[in-house]
């Protein structure tokens, strides 16, 4: 049995393919494989959420999935927020209302609030602590990214 | 690299998975949505010769409601569940015992019967499946079988299903229309593995209890129907006082672990304080109407 296998799938709109062992996390296979390092590893057991990522768009840790099992897969990632060098609404809203200090956790938080704002428009503040709970910050005590999905609802929310 | 290596296979069909599992005889592990297998491998506390990947199998995915039943396939996504409408109308205590299960990103992977045969005591499915008077369908090389929870479940992460056998359906009978349920958890942080849950359900009209089920998790090595509790309210009705005694039944009936999550006393406590809490909610909720779609759980 040969030691690697072919992955063919699609991130942030665009066909890429790369050949790894079975064992190989997703993750590991975007960043060292495809050099996309904006996802992040951290805790490489499913707790903390950095790695999460945007699977036929849906939020889901990179770290529990084999880069196998995304062969012919749509992948999201926080490389593919920002369209024509324009931030995502998302993004925006995160740089205006501080809701980053050290950025370690800020891709999984992205995009795990991307796919709670497509699965839920109008969040409470409530709803979107229980969301954004799927993912740890160390530094800024959450109320900065709060407030920053609260205020990117709206703009999600409008047809684009 | 940080699993071990293994062999890999994605097999097209449950035929194939099981041809599988019989020819690496017990060292091959199933991998469904991974949530709880990925992490074993990530730390090599699990280290199998091989992978039977499921996630390519055809025909393992569905939800399907027929004759006061409904058929929810092992490959069904938490996800799919949580947002099913026949799952809301018909098993809202399912419904409501998903939102519980780690976080949304979790559950678009996590399988149904991944968990239940992960057996995780501390996890929502075995206990759901247990309140709910549920089955699960067994395929093998021998053919297949049907078990109920209690048959299903022997021990802390251990199942009785053979290592050649695979879980390919769960099937729970629908809800009575106008039954009141609770799912109620507690643990340290939201997404947590319970320290302590309670699932119930009544049945009944006017203070008058025609049936009750109460099932713990993470308060033993197996879900716990507390069927002693559940004849106090069955006998004495759906008062404040039927409850309390209940509750503090409840307590009596479990033997739960000491661990550094929490001590015995702890989790004893806890069982009496959930399963009212529990009661109480479920009770509320009799004869309305099942929850409307968007409607998460307390």
């Amino acid at each position: 049995m040969s030691n690697t296998l072919p992955v063919h799938l699609t991130v942030n709109g665009h066909p890429r393919e790369g050949h790894c062992e079975p064992r190989k996390l997703l993750v590991d296979f975007l960043r060292e494989d495809l050099g996309l390092t904006g996802t992040h590893v951290g805790c490489e057991h499913g707790i903390c959420g950095a790695c999460t990522v945007l699977v036929n768009g849906e939020a889901a840790r990179s770290c529990l999935m084999l880069a196998v099992q995304a062969d012919g897969a749509e992948l999201m990632t926080v490389e593919g927020l920002a369209t024509a060098g324009r931030l995502h609404p998302l993004q925006e809203a995160f740089r205006e209302h501080h809701a980053l200090q050290c950025g370690f956790c800020t891709p999984g938080m992205l995009l795990t609030a991307l796919d709670l704002l497509r699965t839920n428009p109008r969040p409470t503040e409530e709803e979107i602590r229980h969301g954004l709970s799927a993912v740890l910050c160390r530094c800024t005590g959450y109320q900065g990214i709060v407030a920053a999905v609260a205020a990117a609802a709206p703009a999600l929310d409008r047809p684009r | 690299m940080k699993p071990a290596r293994f062999d890999y296979h994605a097999p097209a069909s449950v035929d194939e998975a099981i041809a599988l599992l019989a020819r690496y005889g017990g060292e091959a592990k199933l991998l469904a949505g991974g949530q709880s297998l990925v992490p074993l491998l990530n730390f090599r506390l699990s280290r199998p010769a091989a992978l039977v990947d499921l996630n390519r199998a055809a025909g393992l995915a569905y939800i399907h409601e027929a004759a006061g039943h409904v058929r929810i396939g092992a490959m069904t996504r938490q996800r799919a569940i949580e947002f099913s409408p026949v799952v809301r109308r018909r098993l809202p205590l399912l419904a409501e015992a998903t939102t519980l299960v780690g976080h949304l990103p979790i559950r678009s992977r996590g399988t149904i019967g991944g968990s239940l045969a992960h057996a995780d005591p501390s996890a929502e499915y075995p206990t759901a499946l247990t309140a709910l008077g549920g089955q699960v369908v067994v395929r093998g090389p021998r053919g297949e079988r049907t078990l109920a929870a209690g048959e299903l479940f022997h021990g802390y992460l251990t199942t009785t299903l053979a290592a050649d056998e695979m879980l390919v359906e769960v099937r729970l009978p629908a809800m009575p229309d106008g039954a009141g349920f609770a799912f109620e958890e507690f643990s340290r942080r939201h997404g947590d593995f319970a320290i302590v849950g309670i699932a119930a359900i009544v049945v009944g009209d006017r203070g008058r209890c025609a049936s009750a089920r109460l099932v713990t998790a993470g308060a033993g090595p197996v879900p716990v129907r507390l069927r002693a509790a559940e004849e106090i309210l069955e006998r004495e009705g759906l008062s404040d006082a039927a409850v309390e005694a209940a509750a503090r039944r409840a307590a009596e009936l479990v033997d739960p672990p000491s661990d550094i999550h929490a001590s015995t006393d702890y989790r004893r406590n806890l069982t009496r304080v959930l399963t009212g809490r529990a009661l109480r909610r479920a009770i509320m909720r009799l004869n309305t109407l099942s929850p409307a779609p968007g409607e998460r759980a307390g």
